[in-house]
């Protein structure tokens, strides 16, 4: 028997036991073989779960199964990282007729897919509070700043942290349609920004101080904003180079 | 630098504090690698703090030694980057298989023992122990059907693996126990036929108990509950062949509050001290 034969009876639940496995004792292997298709199926159901907890107590255990059983099967895990399985599940879950009445499950997935990353993500040293206030005036608008690997900024239209907050049963925070990303120390957070604040991050990303304020949403309380990025270690000191 | 001949337990973070701050009797730690593979954050953060504490063994659940497809050579880089970094006492994996041209499937796949399939072993752990650069051990699996394709037992298998390969081996007897239930064998039988000089470490969890089409006992490798007391007594069949041995206690699933696992641990290092006392 091939292990494509095996996994294809595997993934099926309704797939017959392949040919040529017993009990040891000369009788077919029968449920037996269901041992192996359950401990495929929970794992990564579970994995999803721990994954994904606020759209997890969305949906109910039962209705969030069946859609993980099918996510499973459609996109098994490409690598033994299992922490990092679920890559798309937000597409998947957009893709789904019954879901359409809660447009904004997909983002909240994204949004626990992007605390999950953050994470694991890589660490970095934060920048101390007071850079900006030790340097220049005059050099601060050609100041790069470094945001750590861990901050994201997402963009939605629907309440995710209301949501999320409700779901978990957190206190719940102000939405504002623009959602900071951060990892200080250890435990990723996911609080509000000032309205218009995301491209000011975003150009952080590939632009010194000046043009990135210059490419804010004007009237954006960036002040605000950078406190936020500071208090959140959302901004690292500049990797060294020898 | 080889694990002691002491107990030790299978990492979870719930545990960090109570292992940091009071340990006994657990002497070194186990960890899954697969879970250390990310870029940084608490996870890579304990693991360095253990580190500093204890020693440590990883325990590869993802390479897929038995598949059919090469060995993934970006997984196998992973590896080697995580034990470079924290220069284990040991590692080990499974006579298993998990992943497949669709995927990865998260589950310690049953092999058949045929010449092809000891061939095909052989290759990854050549493959696998020229990348790290050192010895590796092979853990035997715990199995619920048995292939009508096989023409070598588990323990012979294994033996002409690790004459082969120059590997250890991880006697699981936990998984010992359940597959005999499982497949109808005497494991007093097995345990006499197996290589014990090769054991470099052994492994003790939990099971779950079921039944198959037939009503008969089907044994479930759960690692979510105490070691069951069969179990502990073949336990101490092995360790009079194979004398003290690095021994794990395995608790995966409904992992419990820490005076429960270490309660575990006492045993096991109990079975040493028992072990030490007849061997002296």
């Amino acid at each position: 028997m091939t292990q494509s034969t095996f996994i294809s009876a595997l993934l099926h639940p309704d797939a017959p036991v392949p040919d040529g496995l017993s009990d040891g004792k000369g009788r077919p292997a029968g449920r037996r073989f269901a041992v192996y298709r359950n401990n495929v199926a929970v794992s990564l159901t579970e994995a999803l779960q721990a994954g994904f907890p606020a759209t997890y107590r969305i949906l109910g255990d039962a209705n969030f199964n069946t859609i993980a059983g099918g996510y499973l099967r459609a996109s098994p895990p490409s690598n033994p990282m299992i922490h990092a399985y679920g890559d798309g599940f937000d597409r998947y879950l957009a893709g789904i007729a019954p879901l359409a009445d809660m447009p904004w499950l997909p983002d909240l997935a994204a949004l626990e897919l992007a605390l999950r990353h953050a994470y694991h993500a890589a660490d970095g040293i934060p920048l101390p509070a007071d850079a900006l206030a030790r340097t220049a005036p005059a050099k601060l608008p050609a100041l790069h700043l470094h945001l750590a690997p861990a901050t994201q900024v997402i963009c939605t239209p629907h309440p995710l942290l209301s949501i999320r907050a409700q779901a978990l049963g957190m206190p719940r925070p102000e939405d504002t349609g623009e959602v900071l990303i951060a990892r200080p120390a250890y435990d990723p957070v996911a609080i509000p920004l000032p309205v218009g604040a995301a491209p000011f991050i975003k150009a952080l990303c590939h632009m010194p101080l000046g043009p990135a304020m210059e490419a804010a949403t004007e009237g954006t309380d960036l002040t605000t904003t950078l406190a936020l990025l500071f208090q959140n270690e959302a901004l690292i000191q500049p990797e060294k180079t020898a | 630098m080889p694990l002691p001949n002491a107990a030790g337990i299978g990492y979870k973070p719930q545990h960090y504090k109570d292992l940091m701050d009071t340990p006994a009797p657990v002497q070194w730690l186990e960890i899954h690698a697969e879970n250390y593979m990310g870029a940084g954050g608490r996870p890579l953060a304990q693991l360095r703090h253990l580190s500093e504490r204890f020693p440590i063994s990883v325990h590869g659940v993802g390479l897929s030694i038995g598949g059919e497809a090469p060995l993934d050579t970006d997984h196998l880089a992973r590896l080697k980057q995580l034990c470079d970094g924290l220069n284990p006492f040991s590692f080990s994996e499974h006579l298993a298989w998990s992943t497949h041209d669709s995927g990865y499937f998260n589950d310690l796949l049953p092999l058949p023992y045929t010449d092809a399939t000891l061939d095909r072993v052989c290759t990854h752990i050549d493959q696998l122990q020229e990348a790290l650069g050192w010895q590796m051990l092979l853990e035997n699996p715990s199995s619920y059907l048995a292939f009508d394709e096989s023409t070598w037992s588990e323990p012979d298998f294994l033996r002409e693996i690790a004459a082969r390969t120059g590997c250890g081996l991880l006697l699981d007897v936990n998984n010992v126990f359940v597959s005999a239930v499982n497949l109808g064998f005497n494991p007093i039988d097995y345990i006499a036929a197996f290589p014990t000089e090769n054991v470099g470490e052994i492994h003790l969890g939990g099971h779950d108990e079921d039944m198959d089409d037939d009503g008969a006992p089907l044994l479930i490798d759960s690692h979510g509950r105490e070691v069951a007391d069969p179990v502990w007594a073949l336990l101490m069949h092995v360790l009079r062949a194979t004398g003290p041995r690095p021994l794990l206690i395995e608790w995966d699933t409904d992992v419990p509050e820490w005076p429960v696992l270490r309660d575990e641990a006492q045993r096991a290092a109990n079975a040493l001290a028992a072990i030490r006392m007849v061997v002296a």
